[in-house]
């Protein structure tokens, strides 16, 4: 048998090895799945990871979809690291995402087909809110009678996505829409529309958003004392006490960040690529966002290539889907498979491993 | 709308038949969690019961069959759980909410061909006499088996924990895992086999889902079943009975929001499928501020890695 020994420092090697083993196993791993599917896997394999980014036919359009499937999982995924290293866990960015849209969508409904340069701005801060809003009932019921916050931010996904149901079929439908499900189209709404800023691309403000927020966070947590704070409570509760933080506040703070960056890639999407608010508007960006938190080690920078390689298997996963015919849900079990790789390699990370009775 | 349409005895006959699953799905985790591992995976485990059950109940042409089927896979899937957890060391939180994405995706992927089939029906088994009692014969003794296997495994559960020396050593593994490491139990091999059974009895809840409350597949059926039934054990103070109460409370609002969507009542449907969501949040919310207090009964070590140092 074996025996761990806890590391006194985390080993910096091994914690960027984590990531990059995790990926390589689940492409051996991905790969004899899609063996007993019947699929190729190595054209399966090279099409998800590699035809998107190389292949001339594909890779004018895939390149720009990277970026803009990425930029949600980034965004979302930036905003739960902070939670998660302070032990908060806010599950329910699915449901901040679709309430982030839907606030943002209505302000900018209710005044169609009015112009105006105040809009934009205006309805991109009223789904911030919407978001932010939204990861606030969590917190509240947390800080003020220590309800799990896990249970209750996931609970209020499904509330969301009946809002959504709701809007769609309800208050946002679109009036000249013949009785179709789904709003107005917010990309033909100039004052509203989150056009692309890179033309033919598909690129939108969004992409750029989610590019500065890594910066942000990056200051955020390790140049500014609020980074440390957070870590302390994650870390040791009682020595964040003794130290004088209000733990309460850092807990809303979290769950503030989360929601309104989820509530940020909502009105983003809605107003971007999406265009409408629909019943099948969210497509579980918030829980992918959960892997590429966690596959980016909760480090900005990190969070950034988790996003592009998970963008990556999005856009990968449709062109199989098109070409070899492969399930949408086999690329949902790649990306669970990845997660399970990455957390047991954490073993590594945190211990050493030596052999019992061999000297 | 006319109120007079619902019956009652029926009506309590369907709200035990739509508690099942969380009944059985929670009180897994209930022993889960006395050993003191948090397995947030349930829904994962709920669906791939699901989908075992079903294709294997209609591919034998017996429910029995797929039920068991649905277990074999619940505790296959907790088996990769336990592993992650307690040989690796991996974060029990994290670990749970991957357990749950990737049971999802299988789900999926091996329930596709399935989707549109009726499943073998299961046989409802009356009880003699008892079951000929007007009204109450109807509500509780007009069932199928599983539903007082689910029944019985509370009871069962109870006495586990509450009467036997096993059971006490599954909770003193829970309260406190270094204690009990140091007086000699196994707390590895303990813990192992409590995900198991939590995993079997999730798999059960979510092939009684597929193969009877539905019955039939789509993807992604659980809808949150396996969140509830967590919600339920933390609500139950970690006890078999309450649980059951519980389970049953949540059943009654779930069928009556069904029951007034199908009379047509004048309330939007949207709103009446948001109602079982909110009463979880709500009983949440009502257990943690009663002077029960919510945490009450949570065993010491729970979601804590544990760590042999010799």
């Amino acid at each position: 048998m074996f025996k761990l020994i806890p590391r006194e420092n985390v080993s910096p090697v091994l914690s960027l090895l984590g990531p990059l083993f995790s990926v390589g196993l689940t492409m051996i791993v991905g790969g004899i799945l899609f063996y007993f599917l019947g699929v190729d896997p190595f054209a399966a394999i090279k099409m998800i990871f590699w035809d998107p980014l190389m292949s001339e036919t594909f890779s004018t359009y895939s390149i720009p979809q990277i970026f803009i499937k990425g930029a949600p999982l980034i965004l979302i995924a930036l905003g739960l690291s902070v939670g998660f290293k302070a032990n908060v866990w806010n599950i329910g960015a699915e449901g901040q995402y679709i309430m982030g849209a839907i606030f943002g969508a209505s302000f900018a409904l209710s005044l169609y087909p009015l112009e105006s340069i105040v809009i934009f701005p205006a309805m991109i801060l009223i789904g911030v809110i919407g978001g932010c809003l939204w990861s606030m009932i969590p917190a509240f019921l947390k800080v003020k009678f220590q309800v799990n916050e896990i249970l209750v931010s996931l609970m209020l996904v499904y509330v969301a996505e009946q809002i959504l149901a709701l809007a769609s079929l309800g208050f946002l439908r679109n009036p000249d829409g013949a009785g179709f499900p789904g709003s107005r189209n917010l990309n033909q709404y100039t004052s509203a529309s989150n056009a692309e800023i890179i033309a033919g691309t598909g690129i939108h403000l969004g992409v750029l958003l989610s590019l500065l927020m890594v910066i942000f966070f990056y200051v955020l947590l390790f140049r500014h004392s609020l980074g440390f704070k957070i870590k302390l409570l994650g870390n040791s509760p009682k020595a964040s006490g003794f130290s004088g933080d209000n733990p309460n506040k850092l807990i809303f703070l979290c769950l503030t960040l989360s929601g309104s960056l989820a509530g940020l890639a909502g009105i983003m999407e809605v107003a971007g690529p999406a265009g409408q608010i629909n019943i099948d508007f969210n497509v579980g960006y918030g829980f992918t966002a959960i892997i590429v938190a966690f596959l980016g080690r909760l480090n900005p920078i990190g969070i950034f290539f988790a996003g592009i390689v998970m963008a990556l298997t999005y856009v990968g996963g449709e062109l199989t889907q098109f070409m070899l015919n492969l399930p949408a849900a086999a690329i949902q079990v790649f990306q669970g498979m990845l997660l399970f790789f990455l957390l047991s390699f954490d073993l590594f990370v945190h211990y050493k491993i030596k052999l019992k009775g061999n000297k | 709308m006319d109120l007079s349409e619902i019956n009652f005895a029926v009506l309590v006959a369907s709200l035990i038949v739509a508690s099942t699953p969380l009944v059985l799905a929670a009180l897994g985790e209930l022993i889960v969690e006395k050993s003191g591992v948090l397995n947030l995976g349930v829904e994962g485990m709920m669906i791939i019961g699901a989908v075992a059950g079903f294709i294997v109940g209609v591919e034998t042409g017996s429910a029995y069959i797929g039920m068991m089927a649905a277990a074999m896979a619940g505790a296959l899937l907790s088996l990769l759980f336990a592993f992650i957890i307690l040989i690796m060391q991996a974060n029990q939180v994290a670990s749970g909410l991957a357990l749950t994405i990737f049971g999802l995706g299988i789900a999926a992927l091996m329930g596709h061909p399935y989707t549109g089939i009726k499943s073998p029906q299961i046989s409802t088994i009356s009880i003699p006499f008892i079951s000929e009692i007007p009204v109450l014969g109807t509500m509780f003794f007009q069932h199928d088996l599983i539903v007082y296997l689910s029944l019985i495994s509370v009871l069962v559960i109870w006495y586990f924990l509450n009467r036997m020396r096993a059971g006490l050593i599954v909770r003193s593994v829970g309260e406190d895992h270094d204690v009990a490491h140091s007086l000699g139990y196994r707390v590895v091999t303990i813990r192992f086999l409590a995900i198991t059974f939590g995993g079997a009895m999730a798999g059960v809840g979510g092939g009684y889902l597929s193969l009877v409350r539905v019955p039939q597949w789509t993807e992604g059926m659980t809808a949150g079943a396996g969140w509830i039934a967590l919600a339920l054990v933390v609500f139950s103070g970690w006890r078999p009975f309450r649980l059951l109460i519980g389970a049953y409370i949540f059943g009654g609002i779930t069928i009556l929001q069904l029951n007034l969507q199908a009379i047509g009542v004048n309330i939007n449907i949207a709103l009446l499928s948001m109602a079982p969501y909110l009463a979880t949040i709500l009983a949440l919310v009502v257990i943690s501020m009663s002077r029960f207090r919510g945490n009450r009964g949570a065993p010491g070590c729970l979601g804590r890695s544990f760590v042999k140092i010799t």
